[in-house]
């Protein structure tokens, strides 16, 4: 049935292979079709070229609540150019045309009902997605989910943060899998020039219940809060809304500077 | 949790993680206060006191001879701040305050449920802040005023149809980031558990009221009741209390805009499907990729892509029928109340009168005992309306 199934790095090689580099793993995170499809997908490939280990590709979505301004907006300039969920699969198989880093979907749990649970994740599977994360869908209302994503072969992502007790820790970790995706601020997305909280207590209390690889997101904006969160023990950084704000202010070298910005990430990485 | 929040497959509680324990706090206060001896008596206290319960249900003479039926309704217009919105507020501020919050937010389309928050902010000594679309800024200046009398900060939305929707995601992304000392106030049945079954808690004195009531007059239940809905606040309050009495028929009267298929239209449960929006599954109006559509409706309150999920339920197990009333029949309806009775409703009221009228002209239906609930009272609207009939004020 599965056809076309592109060659992708897993997860768990990737984060091996980093690791054995001595490295933290850098994600950029991108909306799909913003501004528009050819113009976000050269930035994917100036990201991959920069020294994206992974990749974290938003589906536009008209009601992103987890979501600060910079997405809002990135959110709105996708719809507006005609951005939508098979779109966004061809856009994935766009990308696995020049690389087999691992991808995941960054996605609202609506695109995926309205699809069809299954079918969303039969085509994520068959586009060359890795793993989907809902921003909306705690475990409670999982399942289903979860289900189509292990018939799938796609990993199911979940968000943990500092708020999390250790009870629903384990829950959580229990059905994640792939890397668990720590949120370092109790907010939405967005740039933020400090990170409050202790991102290294955070990541020792979230190791003490996974062997999964943990990646921090949410208002990581420099290359500072890259290297803070590596050295606090997670294995990978997420940088989304601050790369948006790169490509939204450099409109004449946005590629270029898109590059750049991934390369300083990504050398942020190199702490160990 | 402790429940799931699911009313057969609807509701739930689809938010992102980090506001799953404010959600867990907010259930465990609701479940300790709610049957809580001291707390209902403040809360009875402040409903009769300071907004005005009990409301009457009141005779319609007029409008019965007119219609051939014995027409009741039940005047939650009455109530303190024009509309049955403060049943909740008061008793969401409550629980806010017995929960140690310091500070209240709330979203508001037309400015009702801004100002019933407003107002118990300032009874409560809250700091209060109303979010609400740009768009309804403008359209509603005269409740921004209102709010800000009574100290509440109006804060624009900007983002997306700069309306309803947009306020309550901008209050949801408010909340995550200050979830330690703030409540976030949800005015109507909607939004993640406990939301749909705290605020139908909260509402259910209207329809306990109203049981009370008809059987002091009638003697026996009525053979229909007909409320509005947009998040369906007032409706599920009123039909509460008879749910469980089958030969009761419920109708909910959502804002059918330009009409149902016109593709302006608020007829979320007419028209809609299935679909997550705002931390429940219930259904919503959306493209075939599951972008959530701007609703299209007269009346800011019915003005809404969304629905309560407990009407979902009501809607799939037959319990409830849903109807579409369009804005001009709304229109009409707000005349026809005011011309017969001398009761000026809401705009969002004045659709489950057109509706009744409707109702009551099937020859089926001659003879029979409604209640109409009437959730506002229509001082807001008067300038709409007049611009509506050609006048100007």
């Amino acid at each position: 049935m599965i056809e076309n199934n592109p060659i992708a790095e897993s997860y768990s090689d990737m984060f091996k292979r980093v690791k054995e580099k001595g490295e933290g793993v850098f994600i950029p995170f991108i909306v799909a079709g913003d501004p528009d499809f050819e113009t976000s997908l050269r930035m994917v490939r100036m990201m991959v070229d920069g020294g994206a280990d992974a990749l974290e590709i938003g589906f536009p979505f008209s009601d992103p609540l987890a979501d600060g301004p910079t997405v809002q907006s990135a959110d709105i300039r996708a719809l507006n150019s005609g951005m939508n969920t098979d779109k966004g699969f061809e856009f994935v198989r766009r990308i696995r045309e020049f690389t087999d880093i691992p991808i995941g979907l960054l996605v609202y749990y609506n695109l995926i009902y309205k699809m069809g649970v299954d079918k969303f994740y039969r085509k994520a599977h068959i586009s060359g997605v890795n793993g989907v994360l809902a921003a909306d869908l705690p475990p409670e209302e999982a399942s289903i989910a979860i289900e189509a994503a292990r018939n799938n072969g796609v990993n199911q992502i979940f968000l943990a943060a500092q708020s999390t007790s250790n009870e629903r820790l384990k829950k959580i970790v229990e059905l994640c899998s792939g890397f668990l995706y720590v949120v370092s601020v109790m907010g939405v997305t967005g740039a933020r020039s400090q990170l409050k909280v202790s991102t290294v207590e955070l990541v020792e209390r979230m190791r003490i219940h996974t062997q999964l690889p943990i990646c921090v997101g949410f208002g990581i904006s420099k290359p500072e809060h890259v290297r803070e969160v590596i050295a606090a023990g997670a294995d990978g950084a997420i940088v989304g809304s601050a790369l948006i704000d790169v490509m939204v202010n450099n409109v004449e070298n946005s590629e270029f500077r898109v590059r750049e910005c991934c390369q300083i990430m990504k050398n942020a990485t190199k702490v160990r | 949790m402790i429940s799931d929040g699911k009313f057969g497959k609807y509701g739930g509680i689809f938010v992102p993680e980090l506001l799953i324990p404010a959600l867990e706090e907010l259930e465990a206060a609701f479940i300790k206060y709610k049957d809580d001896k001291n707390f209902n008596v403040e809360l009875d206290y402040y409903l009769r006191e300071f907004a005005g319960r009990p409301t009457s249900l009141y005779y319609a003479r007029n409008l019965s001879e007119k219609l051939g039926c014995k027409i009741y309704l039940k005047r939650e217009d009455m109530l303190h701040t024009g509309a049955h919105k403060i049943n909740n507020t008061l008793g969401q501020g409550l629980l806010a305050q017995h929960m140690g919050k310091k500070r209240l937010i709330a979203e508001t389309g037309a400015g009702q449920h801004g100002i019933a928050t407003a107002v118990v902010g300032a009874l409560l000594k809250m700091p209060t802040e109303v979010y609400m679309g740009s768009e309804d800024v403008i359209r509603q200046k005269l409740n921004v005023f209102r709010m800000e009398l009574s100290n509440a900060k109006v804060l624009p939305v900007d983002n997306g149809s700069r309306t309803l929707k947009d306020a309550i995601n901008e209050a949801l992304r408010n909340w995550i980031s200050n979830v330690e000392d703030t409540h976030y106030l949800i005015g109507s049945t909607m939004g993640p558990h406990p939301y749909p079954t705290m605020v139908k808690h909260f509402q259910s004195i209207i329809g306990r009221e109203t049981r009370k009531q008809i059987m002091e007059k009638e003697g026996v239940n009525p053979d229909v009741i007909i409320a509005c809905v947009g998040g369906g606040s007032n409706a599920i309050g009123i039909f509460s209390e008879f749910i469980e009495h089958d030969e009761v028929e419920l109708i909910g009267v959502e804002g059918g805009g330009n009409g149902v298929n016109s593709g302006k239209t608020g007829a979320t449960l007419s028209v809609g499907s299935e679909g997550v929006l705002h931390g429940s599954l219930s259904f919503v109006l959306q493209d075939d990729y599951g972008q959530i559509s701007e609703a299209h409706c007269v009346s800011a309150g019915l003005d809404y892509p969304g629905v309560g999920p407990e009407h979902a339920y009501l809607k799939v197990t037959g319990r409830a029928k849903y109807v579409a009333i369009t804005d001009k029949e709304a229109l009409h309806g707000f005349k026809l109340l005011s011309q017969y009775e001398g009761i000026i409703p809401a705009l969002e009221s004045a659709h489950a009168i057109a509706y009744l009228e409707k109702y009551a002209e099937m020859r089926e239906n001659k003879g029979k005992t409604i209640i109409v609930n009437l959730s506002g009272r229509g001082d807001k609207d008067m300038f709409l309306v007049a611009e509506k009939m050609g006048d100007e004020l």
